[in-house]
């Protein structure tokens, strides 16, 4: 990274730039982890960058950012993703 | 995660991943220049960006010329780093189009990737140059009437080291095609075919699904132009014979943009997709 003087008005990096993300969601992907057979698509797929791989590489979502969209579900070879109505 | 999640994509949107696979293979040393677009509010503003890497804002045809600058600015200071213009449709093929060529003719040092929407979205779904006959826009609500402008194939007749196309569905030909113009010195040029869930009116669910069909039924053929030689890549090298490939129906059926398409429209487009793989028949 470039060092740039504090208190010059320029965009840093940041995780949620556009904050919370996770609140717009309508409906909610939940893994069941029983049908997942590791393979990674949803995590190569997810659009928002969203999944992170654990250390026994099974996807986890991060809840805070994911948007819900459904790509993870539709691209999941075992249909191990379900999208859930999400009401808050 | 080069690019952050929590920013201002709408769900379903391909671009903060097909940014992230970027730079996954350019690294750190990057510099993105991106002109007036999506990717524009994508990348925030001061309270932060999804960025990992510096990125210039640029005016909406100007981002070929800035990027020059950087690469001429960041040589004389003996910094390697990867210039990219990241740019949309509208951007690349209508009004950006003439830095893009004066750039690509001195066969500039940079890297400048098209994420082509086919229209321009960021201001509610105007047609662009880059819209394909009979797709709904705004600006064309009965479909429109003329042909996607070529523009992987203008460049390359700049005689421009390195052109290829590539789909976010095929993400590791997409990767394997940035790596290769990272090597490569001179001007190089990607495009991406990047469905748009409200601008194409599909569920955003469909995003890599659409982005699939699109390379399987051929309307997006995967290839590259190295030195002047043409190479199909990927799925795309397997579809040559017609009988392989989906017909395009199976791609426009899900979009809404395409549902007051004629039968007749339809029949015209796949023989238009058919008359460009005989194309890419003889010279492949
Ligand atoms: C000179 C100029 N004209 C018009 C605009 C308004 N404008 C901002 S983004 C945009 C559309 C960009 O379309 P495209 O390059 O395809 O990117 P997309 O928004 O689709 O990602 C337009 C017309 C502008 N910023 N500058
Ligand atoms: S719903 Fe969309 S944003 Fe959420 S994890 Fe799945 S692909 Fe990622
Ligand atoms: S796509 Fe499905 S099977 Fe593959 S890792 Fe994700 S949840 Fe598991
Ligand atoms: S309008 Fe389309 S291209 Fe723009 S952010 Fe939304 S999904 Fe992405
Ligand atoms: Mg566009």
């Amino acid at each position: 990274m470039v060092n740039v003087q504090e208190g010059i008005p320029i965009a840093r990096p940041k995780i949620g730039s556009s904050g919370f993300t996770g609140s717009w969601r309508i409906t909610k992907p939940v893994i069941h982890y029983d049908a997942c057979t590791k393979c990674r698509l949803c995590y190569f797929y997810c659009v928002e960058n969203s999944i992170d791989l654990q250390q026994d590489l099974y996807p986890k979502i991060d809840y805070d950012f994911c948007k819900g969209c459904g790509v993870c579900a539709d691209v999941c070879p075992t249909k191990a993703i379900e999208m859930v109505r999400e009401v808050k | 995660m080069m690019l952050m999640r929590g920013n201002a994509a709408c769900p379903g949107c391909p671009i903060p991943r097909e940014i992230d696979a970027l730079l996954e293979v350019t690294g750190q040393k990057t510099v993105l220049v991106v002109p007036a677009s999506c990717t524009s509010v994508i990348m925030g503003d001061t309270n932060g960006m999804p960025s990992s890497v510096p990125v210039v804002h640029s005016a909406f045809a100007a981002a070929p010329a800035i990027a020059s600058g950087i690469k001429a600015a960041l040589n004389s200071k003996k910094e390697d780093a990867t210039v990219v213009v990241w740019a949309g449709d509208g951007g690349t093929g209508d009004i950006g189009l003439a830095s893009l060529s004066g750039a690509a003719e001195r066969n500039e040092d940079i890297m400048y990737l098209c994420y082509d929407n086919e229209a321009y979205m960021n201001t509610g779904v105007q047609r662009s140059g880059l819209t394909p006959y009979g797709a709904w826009t705004t600006t064309t609500p009965e479909g429109k009437r003329e042909r996607k402008k070529p523009i992987p194939q203008i460049v390359a007749e700049h005689g421009v080291p390195y052109v290829a196309t590539a789909s976010i569905a095929y993400i590791f030909d997409y990767q394997a095609k940035v790596k290769k113009a990272k090597e490569i010195q001179g001007f190089r040029y990607i495009h991406l075919l990047s469905p748009c869930p409200p601008g194409w009116r599909f569920d955003s669910s469909l995003t890599i699904r659409i982005a699939k069909l699109a390379v399987e039924t051929g309307i997006w053929p995967l290839y590259e132009i190295e030195k002047g030689k043409f190479r199909l890549t990927s799925l795309s090298k397997t579809l040559i014979d017609k009988s392989k490939r989906k017909p395009v129906l199976e791609y426009l059926k899900l979009q809404g943009r395409f549902s007051k398409m004629t039968s007749e429209e339809v029949k015209k487009l796949q023989n238009e997709v058919d008359e460009f793989w005989e194309e890419i028949q003889k010279i492949d």
